[in-house]
């Protein structure tokens, strides 16, 4: 006989999880009992919402689900904005929640909460599942349908006695079948050769790339296509690490926040070619960013972002992975004029401006842009949420390493725990966070967790009591009136470190900041640098 | 623009509670909504019939088929399906207005299915139009309660909406 958590157990071994996140309470703790002598290591959070942010983190950097686990009640309604952080991003995570007896749902007893209802909205599926012999079939699908077609959270909710009855034995299926999910990933042929013609007429084309270029791990097939055919690059915030910062055909990030000099390309191309990317409202805000008669040709794995938000001529539904490798097969030796990548090339230079410094600060903008030189080239860095994304996304020189940020969702609190996750997946990498000390404030409980697993973690907290982002839009569309966006009783970051071990410095220059940074190069240990960042520094 | 979208969907639990919830979390409205088996058991058929321009049709429709438990959409083409629904009608209805309101309901071709000394209940089977048709004409006479089933709606011919 095999009881059902021993079958979770083992559906997680059968899955190749040997890693997940998560916080135990009553209704999860048959699980809890048989993970504790299994294969697999718990990392315990300290709050439920950073056990799936770690396990999005692991996710990005893994290639393979992450997994996270909560109980009943308020440690599954906690996991929430995690779950929804990991849907908006499109990252494959798979949450485990403990749930109360069944024959008690619907009674309103002690910790219960409709936690499969609550997340309807932000899950790509769920479950409650309701007899132990499912147990192995429904591991099997939501592993399947977190990490196939476009990747999303699946959330498994499980009540206490499912997971405490016992059946005669377990087998794990070798295969799905969900009549109503077979993800469409290769391509019309057609729609290639409609692309190809298009991009054969196109006299000033760019190419738009997204996180499900990274998500299908392309990135250097997209910039072998990009110089054969020299048509410059543009990247939303989640494909930030499409190409490497400085090659000469990457314009940088676009939207509202972006490079100016991606903005300019976009408005005036006639062909932009849409890789894995919705184009969401910080990425297009207005219809107008693009010019009336571009044509776009729209290349994602899910129909649903397709003419979405922007009207598509082409549309191409498919994973990356195939249909570049089909245009990359037939777009023969088409190149672009030596005019657009000549004006291109001058705009890159013409509209980059040199931040201004504030005597006796840091300027994060130039920090940032110099971290990337003194971390070995497959760093990870990390973003929270604020101006601390926007000064990462715009100026870290990424190489071959990776660039993480909550794009969709936008969750402060986020960098402390994905880095957590990101470390546990690349153990080899250097893993740099870089937040605010608005965002550090709501991930900092997770510093336990660094230190008790000794994570070589590096934060960088830029501290300018402020909560910048919405204090610049205060400035911008609120007469300045500073509601709530100053961060007064603010603690001493340097004896919060301390008091979790961890090593610690301060930095009021950009110098003195380097200096730091170099010294804790290559230390497997984990280190908090506060840099001293004046209020007035833009986000751009 | 009204459309009629008929939805095959995997018969278990929560699933109508996913397709409501992704029409009220857009901003969608459903005129009206009709669930049942169909001769698969594990298989039911959902008619939605909504309004909205082609452009929220469309992302409707590939919403809908992003659901798992969704095996298949179908947006119905005009006048190439037939749709009915069911009504009940009770109709205020004193002794000396009851020949008249007979007469109404022969020549629409409904059926009277209780009579009270002051009301008759009214029922039938008919598309929307024609049911909004006969509530119209009974109408003056005093509407006590009307119950509509939603439109359920099939191809015409050999078309078919099949898994």
């Amino acid at each position: 006989m095999i009881s059902g958590a021993e079958i979770m157990v083992k559906c997680l071994e059968a899955e190749g999880v040997d890693i997940v996140f998560g916080y135990p309470g009553a209704a999860i703790c048959p699980f809890y009992d048989k993970v504790y002598d299994s294969s697999i290591t718990h990392i315990l959070v300290r709050q439920e919402q950073n056990a799936a942010h770690a396990a999005s983190g692991y996710a990005r950097c893994s290639n393979r689900p992450g997994v996270c686990v909560a109980t009943s009640g308020p440690g599954a309604t906690n996991l929430i904005t995690g779950i929804a952080t990991a849907y908006t991003d499109s990252i494959p995570i798979v949450a485990i929640t403990g749930q109360v007896r069944s024959d008690l749902l619907g009674r309103d007893v002690f910790q219960e909460a409709d936690i499969t209802g609550a997340c309807e909205p932000f899950v790509k599926h769920s479950y409650l599942v309701s007899k132990t012999e499912d147990l192995p079939r429904v591991f099997k699908e939501a592993f399947h349908i977190a990490s196939t077609g476009r990747p999303g959270p699946v959330l498994i909710d499980i009540p206490v006695d499912i997971q405490e009855n016992e059946i005669e034995s377990f087998e794990y299926p070798e295969s799905v079948n969900i009549i109503g999910y077979k993800p469409n990933t290769k391509g019309h042929a057609i729609q290639v050769k409609k692309a190809i013609e298009a991009i054969n007429t196109s006299k000033r084309p760019v190419i738009v790339s997204g996180g499900g270029v990274l998500s299908s791990g392309i990135k250097l097939k997209l910039q072998k296509f990009a110089e054969t055919t020299g048509i410059p690059v543009i990247s939303t915030m989640m494909g930030i690490g499409v190409m490497p910062s400085e090659h000469e055909l990457y314009l940088g990030m676009l939207g509202t926040h972006g490079k100016a000099v991606a903005n300019r390309a976009l408005h005036e191309a006639d062909l932009v070619i849409v890789c894995g990317a919705r184009l969401g409202d910080r990425a297009v805000a207005a219809p107008d960013q693009m010019s009336a008669n571009t044509k776009v040709i729209h290349i994602d794995i899910d129909p649903a972002e397709i003419g979405k938000n922007v009207k598509t001529e082409i549309p191409i539904v498919g994973d990356m992975k195939n249909v570049i490798n089909m245009l990359l097969d037939n777009i023969g030796d088409y190149k672009v004029t030596t005019m657009w990548s000549e004006t291109v090339k001058t705009w890159k230079k013409d509209l980059y401006r040199e931040p201004p410094v504030f005597d006796g600060f840091v300027e994060p903008r130039t920090l940032v842009g110099h971290l990337s030189a003194m971390f070995r080239s497959k760093a990870i860095l990390v973003a929270d949420v604020g101006q601390n994304q926007i000064w990462c996304a715009n100026n870290f020189r990424i190489r071959e390493g990776r660039f993480l940020t909550t794009g969709g969702m936008g969750t402060m609190g986020y960098s402390i725990p994905a880095a957590i996750g990101a470390k546990f997946a690349r153990p080899d990498r250097d893993v740099i966070v870089i937040c605010g000390d608005g965002s550090f404030q709501m991930g900092l409980n997770e510093l336990a967790t660094i230190a008790g697993n000794q994570l070589g973690i590096k934060i960088i907290i830029m501290k300018n009591a402020r909560l910048g982002m919405v204090r610049e839009l205060q400035d911008k569309h609120y007469g300045g009136r500073h509601s709530a966006t100053i961060l007064n009783g603010d603690p001493d970051f340097l004896k919060i470190a301390d008091a979790y071990g961890i090593d610690h410095a301060e930095a009021h220059s950009n110098e003195e900041a380097e200096d730091i940074i170099k010294g804790i190069v290559g230390s497997e240990k984990p280190f908090i640098l506060v840099c001293d960042v004046h209020p007035d520094t833009p986000s751009i | 623009m009204q459309y009629t979208l008929s939805i095959l969907v995997e018969n278990q639990a929560g699933v109508l509670s996913k397709i409501s919830g992704l029409f009220s979390r857009r901003g969608f409205n459903i005129d009206s909504l009709a669930v049942g088996v169909t001769q698969d058991p594990s298989v039911s058929r959902i008619t939605i019939v909504a309004n909205g321009d082609e452009y929220i049709v469309e992302q409707l429709e590939k919403q809908l088929n992003k659901l798992i438990p969704v095996i298949k959409v179908k947006r119905l083409n005009e006048g190439e399906f037939i749709s009915r629904e069911l009504v009940l009608i009770k109709v205020h209805c004193a002794a000396s207005k009851r020949a008249e309101i007979i007469k109404t309901v022969e020549i629409m071709q409904a059926k009277i299915v209780d009579v009270s000394p002051s009301s008759v209940t009214v029922e039938y089977c008919e598309c929307a139009s024609r049911i909004n048709t006969l509530v119209d004409l009974l109408k003056p006479y005093g509407i006590r309660e009307i119950v509509r089933t939603g439109t359920v709606a099939i191809d015409r011919g050999t078309a078919s909406v099949s898994v």
